[in-house]
């Protein structure tokens, strides 16, 4: 069972790894939606089915695409997309910044109290996760849908703007 | 990962499951998991792959009938062997491989695309005893699995280092973002009304008849026909048929992102997109029609895989019929359609499912005023949004036709 969490977080890291090293903005993209990927494979691993296919149905389809188009739009050619070497200064500062990060992280999960006892899963379909939610987090859930219509309304609003269009002017 | 073989049902319904039974049966006890699930996947590949070679003849057929036009009939009686005439082509032509392109990610594309698209077929359930993977949140993973298959289309466009590509490339990243949420959205009310993210879950919602006669099927709801029209209409888009072939317009782009593939690389594009459109009708008649639920109680003596073979064909000569018959959509009326006029359409279509579920007691005349009240909600929305999106183009005047 192990070997599975131990290859699957080696994907995962490795393809990380791989997408901050390389120079083709588009392959680190594409990397990066890998390493999404395998983040969804390790909750498949861990038992959490639907937070499996929501992170790649989010992700892998979604953010991805996001992020492909935010490059493919702020590129002015094709061989734009490849970065130059940064200044030696920004990797020391970049160096810095991620260790700070992963210090204060460490220090954060070694300074919790864990349980010692191994733990059993709980086995927890996907109708007791709807009846949880809809249940004892209704409001969270709530604030979250409305927070994402009113985004959806207001994209649909900003799109329907604009001067109507004349007849004329369609090629 | 099993089949549950029932014992009331007719020998013809069981004849499947049987037949792997006995196969893997052959085998040691230990092995026959794997076993099975080897044959379910051959299976699943068999039927869809020679589906996919018969429905490349279909489509040829069709369109040349519509265009009053013979379609292939010289190899063949009546054309029958043309798919194998046109596999061995593809198979024996050579594969070319841009200088310029980007090699990696030029073989990955058609391959990840494959990959994808059959991987949707795990989770429909093609009879009462055949699905091949059973899981809580299988609706979900359908359209996980599918999403990725756009991205398998950009990294084409964009690997083939072409300009026509990249165009392609781009269209499908725009129309992936704009279909996605319509499909999505016409969904969430048939999950809301059977209470399950899972395949069987809602097939099996959908079982019975009224009076014995109407059955129970969403898509026979004011708010399931709505669904299934804007499911078919992005389902369409999301398989890059006509008329939102936008990324592959062959008399604009060249056939975009498929431009510098030959060979049996271009035979894995073209095979996709038949899968797609298999799976997502497979999809439609899974959550509007009833799955492979019979019409009529008399007639359930057919085999369920048999119903639900005749709806998939069905959904599938008329993607082939919008293909005969509607031009390509411009890129700003594709998305136009979709953020205008299809997802505040699928939003209401939300508040109708609620008002329908929420109504459910109601009887005797009451019923009558329910009919109405989620007609109105339909058919309202739809005739003002129409009026809205098609406001100020009116007949377009062709100077050089």
């Amino acid at each position: 069972m192990n070997t599975v969490l131990v290859i699957l977080a080696l994907a995962t890291l490795g393809t990380a790894a791989v997408a901050m090293s390389l120079r083709n903005l588009l392959h680190s993209v594409l990397l990066l939606t890998a390493t999404w990927a395998g983040v969804a494979a390790f909750y498949l691993w861990a038992g959490a089915e639907f937070v499996a296919f929501a992170q790649l149905l989010v992700y892998v389809g979604a953010i991805s695409m996001a992020v492909l188009f935010a490059v493919l739009l702020t590129r002015h050619s094709r061989d734009d997309v490849a970065a130059p070497p940064a200044a030696r200064s920004r990797g020391v500062y970049a160096a810095a910044a991620g260790a700070a990060v992963a210090g204060v992280l460490l220090a954060a999960v070694s300074l919790a109290p864990l349980a010692t006892a191994p733990a059993r899963a709980p086995a927890v379909s996907v109708r007791q996760l709807g009846g949880e939610l809809m249940g004892a987090h209704a409001a969270s859930l709530l604030a979250v849908a409305v927070l994402l219509t009113v985004a959806l309304v207001g994209a649909v609003v900003l799109a329907a703007g604009g001067p109507p269009e004349k007849p004329g002017d369609t090629p | 990962m099993r089949l549950l073989a029932t014992t009331d049902s007719s020998l013809l319904e069981r004849a499947p499951v049987l037949l792997r039974d006995a196969l893997s049966g052959l085998l040691p006890p230990p092995a026959r998991w794997t076993a099975n699930a080897l044959i379910e996947i051959v299976a699943i590949l068999a039927v869809f792959g020679t589906l996919f070679a018969f429905l490349t003849l279909a489509e040829r057929k069709i369109l040349g009938r519509v265009q009053n036009r013979p379609g292939p009939n010289r190899t063949g009686w009546f054309g029958l062997l043309q798919p194998f005439a046109d596999g061995i082509k593809m198979l024996t032509k050579e594969d070319i491989v841009p200088h310029a392109a980007d090699p990696v990610l030029h073989y990955l594309a058609p391959v990840a695309l494959i990959a994808f698209s059959l991987l949707t077929f795990s989770v429909i359930p093609y009879g009462r005893d055949l699905l091949a993977v059973r899981m809580d949140a299988s609706v979900l993973f359908f359209f996980a699995a599918g999403s990725a298959t756009e991205l398998s289309v950009f990294m084409a466009g964009w690997s083939s280092h072409n300009k026509y590509s990249l165009f392609a490339a781009m269209r499908a990243l725009a129309q992936l973002i704009s279909y996605e949420l319509p499909l999505l959205l016409s969904v969430v009310p048939v999950v809301l009304a059977a209470g399950t993210i899972s395949t069987a879950g809602v097939v099996a919602a959908q079982s019975g008849w009224k009076w014995g006669l109407v059955p129970h099927w969403h898509v026979f709801t004011p708010w399931g026909a709505a669904g299934f029209a804007i499911f078919m209409v992005s389902a369409l888009a999301e398989s890059n048929r006509s008329p939102f072939d936008l990324p592959e317009a062959e008399s604009e782009l060249i056939a975009g992102h498929l431009t510098e593939y030959s060979g049996f690389k271009y035979a894995l594009f073209f095979m996709a997109e038949y899968f797609g459109m298999c799976a997502l009708s497979g999809m439609a008649v899974t959550l509007f029609l009833g799955g492979w639920q019979a019409p009529l109680p008399a007639l359930e003596f057919v085999p369920s895989y048999a119903w639900f073979a005749l709806k998939l064909l069905a959904l599938i000569a008329g993607f082939m019929w919008v293909r005969a018959t509607l031009p390509r959509l411009r890129i700003d009326q594709l998305t136009r359609l979709a953020w205008k006029f299809l997802v505040p359409l699928a939003l209401i279509n939300l508040g109708t499912a609620a008002f329908w579920s929420l109504t459910y007691p109601w009887g005797g005349s009451l019923q009558l005023l329910r009919w109405a009240v989620a007609l109105a909600l339909v058919m309202g929305p739809f005739l003002l949004l129409g009026r809205r999106l098609s406001a100020g183009l009116g007949a377009r005047t062709y100077r050089y036709a």
